[in-house]
């Protein structure tokens, strides 16, 4: 078979084929797809709720979508409030989620708290941080591991970095993702506080932790009342 | 058929698109973190190459010209969507693996490269020998290259402990330990080749 000539007409019409036939093939795709698709991430988010929430037979009570500006940013920043009943029907306590910039970029986790506020787990939705050192921060602060955060307060004082003054152990040679991990868990923390409780949170102050630097300090004061959508 | 047999394995050693030819240096060094991360996108690539041979060769005599290149790159960007959409749905730990480099697969430069250098001369079947041959070997190259930064590393082959983490370097897992590791591999292949030292 002889090449098709170089004339316009023939190249209109089989860029025109081209499209029109690579067009349908992902529209056919794309619609076959989207429904496991949709599973699939919701399920992801379900198990993680689950793990974070330490119990395998919780339902998600009510999702909040809220985007507010907390102290010492002035960017408006977007959370996920799940609020979380056990199998009983009873509140079990909240799943958050919350974005802090990390070292690599965006770092996003899911936080569970029980009912007194203490974190019954955590687990990392998204990450850019370099493997083997801050991408360790899905292990590192886990129940028996260094970094311990099961069980803690994040309105404690103490809920900082050793280096920051705090009684944290930081992911070696990773303290900026050690940082950006424990904001981010107080953030969503606070942020739930503020979403949930309409007096605001009581935040310790925490200005007796001198070790730590200034602008960290106005971060952890007070709140502003949340900018709702 | 004896011809077919060689379109395969010229991938493989001779003309290992990694090795031998340097091409798709980036998705190379970026995605070998791990022997597994290797592996999948190796055949990732390969299902796309296979299927963009075939297509080309398909469609070689309908093709103006002119327009050969805008017309490989829909058919080449077709594949890949759909590969990123499948493996979305189906295989979402490989997807969140290898994130942004299923996308990339578009603009490697070894699929565009093959296209034009073999499927828009030959027919469907020596194409889809030859994507099978180069597809396999680039498959081997990161697998391979995978493996041994996982192993020095990490101390790990495949997510296995072979040793404690503790003695493995991590030179190896970052950059620089892709672009060590790379030397020395297209050395020994070279050396198994046999090419003369000049």
């Amino acid at each position: 078979m002889q090449k098709l000539s170089d004339s316009l007409t023939n190249m209109a019409v089989v860029l025109t084929l081209i499209a029109v036939i690579t067009g349908g093939i992902l529209a056919y795709v794309n619609h076959m797809t989207e429904e496991p698709i949709a599973n699939v991430e919701k399920q992801a988010l379900e198990e993680g709720i689950k793990s974070v929430m330490n119990d395998p037979d919780v339902v998600v009570a009510q999702t909040i979508d809220t985007t507010m500006t907390l102290p010492g940013t002035d960017k408006e920043s977007a959370f996920t409030i799940y609020s979380i009943n056990n199998a009983e029907g009873e509140k079990a306590g909240v799943a958050v989620s919350s974005t802090t910039t990390a070292f690599g970029g965006d770092l996003q986790v899911l936080v569970g708290f029980d009912n007194e506020d203490n974190i019954l787990g955590y687990s990392i939705l998204k990450t850019t941080e370099t493997p083997g050192l801050g991408a360790k921060a899905d292990k590192w602060f886990q129940k028996g591991e260094k970094g311990d955060i099961i069980g803690k307060n994040p309105n404690d004082e103490a809920f900082k970095v050793s280096k920051d003054g705090g009684e944290i152990d930081a992911i070696t040679a990773s303290t900026i993702t050690s940082r950006a991990f424990l904001l981010a868990v107080k953030r969503g923390y606070l942020a739930y506080k503020t979403a949930c409780e309409p007096k605001g949170p009581v935040v310790s102050d925490t200005t007796g932790a001198t070790k730590s630097t200034p602008e960290k300090e106005t971060q952890e004061k007070d709140i502003k009342t949340p900018k709702s959508k | 058929m004896n011809k077919y047999f060689e379109y395969i394995t010229n991938g493989l050693i001779k003309e290992n698109p990694t090795f031998v030819l340097l091409l798709g240096m980036c998705p190379t060094l970026a995605t070998t973190s791990s022997a597994i991360n290797g592996l999948s996108m190796g055949l990732a690539t390969c299902f796309v190459l296979i299927c963009a041979n075939l297509v080309v060769s398909l469609i070689k005599n309908i093709t103006p010209e002119k327009v050969h290149i805008p017309v490989y790159i829909a058919v080449i960007a077709t594949f890949v969507t759909v590969l990123q959409l499948i493996l979305k749905a189906y295989l979402p730990e490989i997807d969140k693996a290898l994130g942004l480099f299923i996308p990339l697969i578009v603009v490697n430069c070894i699929i565009l490269g093959r296209a034009e250098a073999f499927a828009c001369k030959n027919n469907a079947l020596a194409s889809i020998c030859d994507g099978i041959g180069i597809g396999l070997g680039f498959t081997f190259a990161l697998t391979a290259l995978g493996l041994l930064r996982e192993f020095f590393g990490a101390g790990t082959a495949f997510g296995l402990t072979i040793y404690p983490e503790n003695y493995a370097s991590l030179l190896f897992i970052l950059p620089p330990g892709a672009f060590i590791t790379l030397g020395f591999l297209i050395a020994a292949v070279n050396k198994v080749r046999g090419v003369s030292e000049q």
